[in-house]
């Protein structure tokens, strides 16, 4: 019986190691690209970097400066940093005051989050992109504004969803000490929020980092991020550099898989907390 | 108190209110009322009534080849994702040492972008087809559809999976050894106990995987762009391609955006009703 469990336990282990590796596979063939003379990189991307091949961190320098990639980083960074806070803060209050005043408007308000949650970005693309031509949001400011429109149905649900839970006696007590509202949410509410904080902080970080078509419409010409530098690296250029393509995707996988090693609990928790909430 | 906290309505909701009005609200409204109109900008649109969507529904190598393509790959990917990491979470939830290192490599790609997934799925998928056939994912869309698929399937698995493992762990211990003390073997136990009490776990990630792929645009843009002859096209990307590739269809493609939105609400309740009734049996 013990014999048994251990063959198959054995069984299991070999599974999983080879699905990690097939996993990891493409990583790992972008990186080894990475090193070589792009005339290889299409017919035989399968080989290691051969001495005719290996052209050292060419592809990383010209690459990068090619397309000024570090202001595209500088570009993602600002606006998810910059649209996670103001999400949090706007859709946290948001969400409260929703749970504690009931009034025809609040609901209305919730179940409009709701419903807009399922439709897709192409509906309101184009007119969207109008808008915020028209009204000036088209630049690495105003895109946070769209992104707080954008992303309130999501936080408000989720910090309803816990806020809810939260007893009134607390806040009771504080606004019988004679704190205002807003006071006392900032003092009283807004820490109790944490773990719910970070759940959101967390998706709407994924999501912002890797959204594509939004600052692709709204301010791809003059701000490039991350994946919209790639993407007209890709197609703006004329002629596709395969080995420019690739030293990108690395650069950019790195901050990714720093984020990951640093929150990989949160981020874990996160994902199961978005997904049963949502 | 509700009187107290009325008077704050201004600070707490018109912020989070003004920008989703802005982004979100006004956009749909404007975007219903021009799929009746044709224009070039907003200023100059003209009334057509129905005109767009007759269009959207009578040009079969459009909109409806792009929706069949769509469902294609929903019906595959939906599954083979929901499979896949169903039998990844029971792996790992089997106590065996050292499953945090499998959970985090095969969680690892969700975290990257869908225009990075595709450059990345590319390279690896030419690279087999040139060595192959001679040729690349553009030459047919069998190919494309495929890589699609199993890009998707790359991308999804670990994120379901984590989800899967949360079901799987909710389940309290002592039916596990009732069923055992019942004699019941690792299949028995599967059939009777994990899968009726993880049904509302497969609830959550079908929805969530249906709704994802039907509305996948990044990975289908990176990897064939519609390639050939927007054979590979699904609806996100054919939709913003008749937008911004085709001069004088704004209206075209507007309305294709609103037979989209009513396709996916549909699609979302259908397929919440029939996993909810399975589940309540």
């Amino acid at each position: 019986m013990k014999a048994k469990k251990q063959t198959s336990n054995t069984i299991i282990y070999i599974v999983l190691t080879v699905l990690a590796v097939a996993f990891l596979v493409p990583i790992f063939l972008v990186i080894m690209n990475s090193f070589k003379n792009k005339l290889y990189i299409n017919t035989t991307p399968f080989l290691l970097p051969s001495a005719e091949s290996f052209v050292g961190l060419r592809n990383y320098i010209d690459g990068l400066t090619k397309i000024k990639f570090w202001e595209s980083i500088g570009y993602s960074l600002f606006i998810t940093i910059a649209s996670v806070i103001v999400i949090i803060v706007c859709c946290s209050m948001a969400a409260w005051y929703i749970v504690r005043v009931k009034s025809k408007i609040t609901s209305a308000v919730y179940f409009l989050f709701i419903g807009s949650m399922v439709v897709p970005f192409q509906m309101v693309m184009y007119t969207m992109t109008k808008i915020a031509n028209m009204t000036h949001l088209d630049n690495y400011l105003g895109i946070v504004v769209l992104y707080l429109g954008f992303g309130a149905p999501m936080a408000v649900f989720m910090f309803t969803g816990y806020v809810r839970g939260i007893p009134t006696e607390l806040e009771e007590a504080a606004l019988v000490d004679g704190c205002n509202p807003l006071n006392m949410f900032i003092k009283v509410i807004f820490p109790v929020l944490k773990p719910i904080t970070i759940t959101v902080a967390i998706l709407d970080a994924m999501w912002i980092w890797n959204d594509f078509q939004l600052p692709y419409l709204i301010i791809g010409t003059k701000y490039r991020t991350v994946p919209v530098a790639i993407q007209y690296l890709k197609s703006g250029y004329g002629s596709i550099d395969y080995g420019h393509l690739m030293a990108v995707i690395v650069v950019a996988l790195i901050p990714i898989v720093i984020f990951y090693f640093a929150c990989q609990k949160y981020i874990i928790e996160g994902i199961v907390a978005g997904a049963v909430k949502g | 108190m509700q009187k107290t906290y009325k008077r704050y309505f201004a600070i707490f909701m018109i912020p989070t209110l003004a920008a989703f009005l802005v982004a979100f609200a006004i956009p749909f409204v404007m975007g219903l009322y021009l799929s009746f109109c044709n224009f070039k900008t907003i200023g100059n649109a003209k009334w057509v009534g129905l005109t767009n969507y007759m269009f959207v529904f009578k040009d079969s190598s459009g909109f409806l080849s792009a929706l069949w393509f769509t469902v294609k790959v929903a019906v595959v990917g939906v599954i083979s994702t929901n499979v896949l990491s169903f039998a990844l979470a029971l792996l790992l939830t089997k106590g065996l040492k050292g499953t945090n290192v499998y959970r985090t490599i095969f969680f690892l790609p969700n975290l990257i972008g869908g225009i990075i997934l595709g450059y990345i799925w590319q390279l690896l998928l030419n690279g087999i087809l040139i060595n192959l056939t001679g040729a690349d994912l553009t030459y047919s869309a069998t190919y494309g559809y495929w890589g699609i698929i199993i890009l998707y399937n790359w991308q999804k698995i670990g994120y379901l999976m984590i989800i899967y493992i949360a079901g799987i762990q909710a389940i309290p211990g002592d039916l596990y050894e009732a069923a055992s003390i019942d004699g019941a073997n690792y299949w028995q136990t599967l059939k009777s106990i994990v899968i009726p009490l993880v049904m509302s776990t497969v609830t959550v990630c079908s929805f969530l995987s249906l709704t994802d792929c039907f509305k996948m645009y990044d990975q289908n843009l990176a990897l064939t762009g519609g390639a050939p002859a927007n054979q590979t096209a699904m609806l996100a990307l054919d939709i913003s391609n008749t937008y911004y590739n085709r001069v004088g269809f704004a209206g075209v493609g507007q309305a294709k955006a609103v037979v989209f939105t009513v396709i996916v609400f549909a699609v979302a309740l259908i397929q919440l009703r029939a996993t909810r009734s399975r589940e309540a049996e």
